[in-house]
């Protein structure tokens, strides 16, 4: 395939056409705008479909509709956004259905900013939304890796049956760069045969919900739901950057980890040794590779672009077994490799 | 003797027992909406969308491929299966909190897009499952848990006419308001329930139907002083008609 230039939001929403979404539901909010432009032409091209929702909360609605039916689809917004489409999402995960959800991160609390930002950090790996449930959250750190992961999450999505969310910021998706496209996948226009809703012809009526009010009932359902996550723990991954003869690790995702690794490399070059693991799914969280780097005595900084949320869940796969350290950086601004220069080369000293 | 089958449930109704309370029009639009679905042959091919309230079980009654919505945005999943499958017969089914107060966005976008599904909706003026509280279609003067004094004009506003809003809205093909309170009624409301569904059958967008019904248990009365209530004080304010109705005027 020829290398295409693009931006981070156009490659999300190229991967979701190449890996067969036939429906679109988004609502406009900065930055993630190239999204819903670009699905407004190519869902109809590709036969599918495509709705400007009345908000965010209508938009994650159709999506769980769709998801109802087997069909690929798709939802996109940003940090405000994303707080109003997690009744839909907790919806969804209780009633085990398949939605691929993209969050272009920005600056909050509120209104907060349109600039980069790692503050939803807890609000996607921890749930989102009320009930004891988990999304599968993948994080990009490049524009070809936010196209690829898009594949990625449909799939997933379907295997678990489950909501998935891709994670990037302001800098993934305002970013251009080139990609090499993969080819468009053939997927069956309906999925999940022994569940979608499709009228119970010569059949029992399947019912798709999340209300369980018999006695015991709720319970055994968060029981499968909590099996599932445990399944999914395979389907980690993670970016690991010169760890071996590291005695720092720093542990950074997306766009903050791709910095970071423009940082590591100038340090090596004057002897520091920092190595990195880039999480590339927050949920499942990589906690076995970090467990192991701290068995082998090695010191962690965890870098992100808030005041410390995904440290905690660093913090919790070393289990106390080395020492860890934190820097965030502020929302509202877009960092450089020299703004980590000095808290790693501090963390290799402590 | 003779023996002559006066009545036969439909199938698409299950037989079992129900959690409605005495005198709750549920039941009787449950019965209805299956009838029109089994004689329109609708029923292999509908996918209904359950909401939140009292109809939240509609599943167990109505036996059809069902996902249930959060609360008020049944249109809102109902366009996104529609969409997914336009080859299918979609339908909400919401009460009075669900349709005209949380989910009042997404009924308005959903018809004002013309979505082609049908919606059902079921006005008893209070929120039954919670314990009768105000709604927005709550009467003026009518006693609730939250206006305990009754509903005031000044403070509360007055009572949503859904049907008359709906009909105003471009991209509505069909919106009535029936009752079920009497057999003229009941027949009536039969009559223009099919024709709702027709219009989703044939393709011509989006059809609306109100039920105005009882809720004894909420509004403290015997079931027939609440049919009693229903005729002398809820149709002279949410008058019965069809409101819209583009497939009779292209007659």
């Amino acid at each position: 395939m020829a290398r295409i230039f693009i931006k981070g939001n156009v490659a999300i929403a190229r991967g979701a056409l190449d890996a067969g979404c036939k429906c679109y539901f988004g609502y406009p909010i900065t930055p993630q705008n190239d999204i819903p432009e670009f699905m407004s032409r190519a869902m109809p091209e590709a036969g599918g479909e495509f709705v400007q929702a009345e908000s965010e909360v209508a938009a994650a609605n159709m999506l769980l509709g769709a998801a109802a039916c087997g069909i690929r689809a798709m939802t996109s917004s940003s940090s405000p956004g994303m707080s109003l489409k997690q009744e839909a999402i907790s919806y969804m995960a209780g009633s085990e259905l398949p939605g691929v959800i993209v969050n272009m991160n920005r600056g909050g609390p509120g209104l907060g900013d349109i600039g980069p930002s790692q503050g939803d950090y807890f609000q996607a790996v921890k749930g989102g939304g009320h009930g004891d449930y988990r999304t599968l959250v993948l994080a990009p750190g490049t524009v070809q890796e936010a196209y690829d992961l898009t594949f990625l999450a449909f799939e997933l999505a379907f295997a678990y049956r489950n909501p998935v969310l891709i994670l990037g910021d302001a800098i993934i998706g305002q970013m251009q760069e080139p990609i090499t496209p993969s080819k468009p996948l053939a997927v069956d226009p309906f999925e999940g045969g022994s569940w979608r809703l499709e009228g119970a012809r010569q059949r029992e009526a399947r019912i798709l919900k999340s209300l369980h009010l018999t006695d015991g009932a709720l319970a055994g359902h968060n029981l499968k739901l909590q099996e599932k996550y445990k399944r999914a723990e395979k389907e980690v991954r993670f970016e690991e950057f010169m760890t071996d003869d590291a005695s720092l690790i720093i542990v950074a995702y997306g766009s903050i980890g791709r910095i970071v690794k423009s940082t590591i490399r100038k340090l090596r070059k004057e002897g520091y040794k920092a190595g990195l693991i880039r999480p590339v799914t927050l949920y499942p969280f990589p906690s076995q590779i970090l467990k192991s780097l701290a068995e082998q005595g090695k010191k962690f900084l965890t870098i992100e672009h808030n005041m410390g949320q995904m440290v905690e869940d660093v913090r919790l796969s070393i289990c106390g077994l080395a020492h860890s350290a934190f820097h965030g950086q502020l929302p509202g601004n877009l960092p450089t490799p020299n703004d980590f220069e000095q808290p790693i080369i501090n963390a290799l000293r402590s | 003797m003779h023996e002559i089958l006066a009545y036969k449930s439909p199938s698409l109704l299950a037989d079992i027992p129900s959690h409605y309370c005495p005198g709750c029009h549920h039941g009787t639009i449950h019965k209805l909406v299956a009838q029109c679905l089994q004689e329109l042959e609708l029923g292999d091919d509908t996918i209904c969308v359950g909401s939140i309230g009292c109809s939240v079980f509609i599943y167990n009654y109505i036996l059809l491929d069902t996902v249930e919505a959060p609360h008020g945005r049944a249109p809102a999943v109902a366009t996104g299966v529609k969409r997914s499958r336009p080859d299918k017969f979609v339908f909400t089914y919401q009460g009075d909190g669900d349709l005209a107060s949380i989910g009042l966005a997404e009924i308005m976008h959903a018809a004002n897009r013309g979505e082609k599904i049908s919606v059902v909706f079921v006005n008893n003026t209070v929120y039954g499952m919670t314990g009768g509280q105000m709604a927005p279609t709550t009467m003026i003067g009518q006693k609730t848990t939250t206006c305990p004094g009754g509903r005031c004009s000044d403070r509360e506003g007055l009572p949503m006419k859904m049907a008359e809003i709906m009909a105003g809205l471009g991209g509505v093909s069909y919106s009535a308001r029936v009752a079920v309170n009497n057999i003229k009624n009941f027949k009536k409301a039969k009559k223009t329930l099919k024709q709702v569904f027709e219009i989703q059958k044939s393709g011509k967008g989006f059809g609306f139907i109100e039920f105005l019904a009882s809720c004894p248990t909420n509004w403290k009365m015997t079931s027939t002083d609440a049919n009693d209530r229903l005729k002398k004080e809820m149709i002279p304010f949410f008058p019965l008609g069809v409101f819209k109705d583009l497939q009779g005027e292209s007659k």
